[in-house]
């Protein structure tokens, strides 16, 4: 059996304020056969997930991707068991997430500390709560490249050192699984190569999985080898990155060619040329120019197409082989 | 020890950057056999990719017999590439063609166009 570092079956959250719209969505159908215009429902603040079925192997980079408001910090809480599902199921290293809680570590995007600590104060907090796993080098390590002064308060840093803390504690607990939600957000351009070669490295020493989630893309290609990518609640694309970019091409054509039998995401003609993201079903058409998209082509038109059918590859099985 | 430089937007495959770097390394003389290639961790330490491309890298390298992964110990040179070295008599020869080339008012893709002619005149058909 491949071992899981997330495994979610029918996962499902409901907020107050989603359920009022699903209610409302219900609602809106047998008013809408009735021919009247549908109600128009206030948007929720914070977003819901409505029945996530995927499977992360354990090892992974897993970019978590998605439009604000996708849902994509709930799901970290979830699998860190901040949030307890309103339906179906979540698994966290082949347990429950409370179950796993030593064995993980969650840095929530506000990047939560005590501002009256000190550096050094809350790396010794660390230690303290950790005590059967924490790796105190590794964690005054990650500080120490930061330049920050162990003697000063958290509250006296900047956004971008205190995110240095936050990972260096994350780290320093030595997790099979990190979660990080928008961890790069608040860092300068050095600070975030640096801190994700330090999470790389974490990474090919320790085989730590890793899920981030973010919604600038172009930070997260090379770094990143399977993909999440989450819209309105749902999972639009899931599965090894390779797979995803293989199953997907970006074909210019003529604007009277016909797309079927392949699957489209989104296309575009533009006065006689027709610009495409397929998933091709069998050969495509010759004369076209196909080539396989980017990360960020990828996401972008699916974002930009949020009715193109959501595509799942999961490699859990032949891995296990 | 090589230095390995991603580039992000060049629209080669990052393992294919290293792979195509190690042999430069080797036919420059940089590399030579029995030289350590940096760990997988010192890579994505320095360069922030994922440990798989690097580990996907070395073992292409290894299926070309350029390289061999010591358990435990890392990943070892076993052959050279080439036999112009960094500093070999017809690198100084090139160089003196080069400036001549400049002085003569060629310019870069000049030069470069005037290369690739030569050097597929004399190597047609050779393995690249």
């Amino acid at each position: 059996m491949t071992d899981i570092a997330i495994g979610a079956a029918g996962l499902s959250k409901a907020f107050g304020a989603w359920k009022r719209t699903m209610r409302a969505r219900g609602h809106v159908d047998m008013r809408l056969r009735r021919g009247a215009r549908p109600a128009t429902t206030a948007p929720q603040r914070t977003t819901g997930l409505s029945q996530l079925d995927f499977r992360l192997p354990v090892g992974r980079i897993c970019a978590l991707v998605g439009p604000n408001g996708a849902g994509k910090s709930t799901l970290l809480a979830l699998a860190a068991g901040l949030l307890r599902p309103s339906e179906g199921t979540v698994s966290v290293l082949g347990t429950t997430p409370a179950a796993a809680r030593e064995r993980l570590a969650y840095v929530a995007q506000d990047k939560p500390l005590h501002p009256h600590l000190t550096v050094a104060a809350t790396l010794r907090l660390g230690r303290e709560l950790n005590p059967r796993r924490w790796d105190h080098a590794v964690a005054e390590r990650i500080v120490a490249e930061g330049e920050l002064d162990p003697d000063a308060k958290i509250r006296t840093l900047s956004g971008g050192q205190r995110t240095r803390v936050a990972l260096a504690l994350a780290l320093g607990k030595r997790p099979e699984l990190l979660l990080l939600d928008e961890p790069m957000a608040d860092l300068d351009p050095l600070a975030r190569h640096q801190l994700t070669g330090t999470l790389m490295a974490d990474a090919a020493e320790h085989g730590t999985t890793v899920v981030m989630s973010s919604h600038v893309v172009a930070e997260l290609e090379g770094s990143c080898d399977h993909l999440l990518l989450l819209g309105a609640g749902r999972i639009r694309l899931a599965g090894p990155l390779e797979d995803l970019l293989a199953a997907h091409r970006l074909v210019t054509g003529r604007a009277k060619d016909s797309l079927a039998p392949h699957t489209v995401v989104e296309s575009r003609t533009t006065g006689r040329q027709l610009t495409a993201l397929i998933r091709p079903e069998g050969p495509t058409t010759p004369g076209w120019q196909a080539t396989e998209p980017t990360l960020e082509e990828l996401v972008l038109a699916h974002l930009r197409a949020p009715d193109a059918p959501a595509l799942t590859l999961d490699d859990a099985q032949e891995a296990a082989v | 020890m090589v230095e390995y430089r991603i580039d992000r937007r060049s629209g080669v495959a990052t393992y294919l950057q290293i792979v195509q770097q190690t042999k430069q390394a080797l036919r420059l003389g940089l590399l030579a056999p029995g030289d350590k290639l940096p760990t997988a961790r010192e890579v994505v330490e320095a360069t922030a990719i994922n440990p798989n491309t690097v580990l996907k890298a070395y073992r292409e390298l290894e299926r070309e017999g350029l390289v061999e992964a010591r358990r435990g110990l890392g990943t070892f040179v076993r052959k050279s590439l080439g036999a112009a070295p960094a500093d070999s008599p017809l690198r100084a020869e090139l160089t003196d063609w080069a400036v001549r080339a400049r002085e003569a008012g060629l310019e870069h893709d000049d030069v470069a166009a005037l290369f690739a002619a030569v050097l597929e005149e004399h190597f047609k058909g050779d393995e690249a």
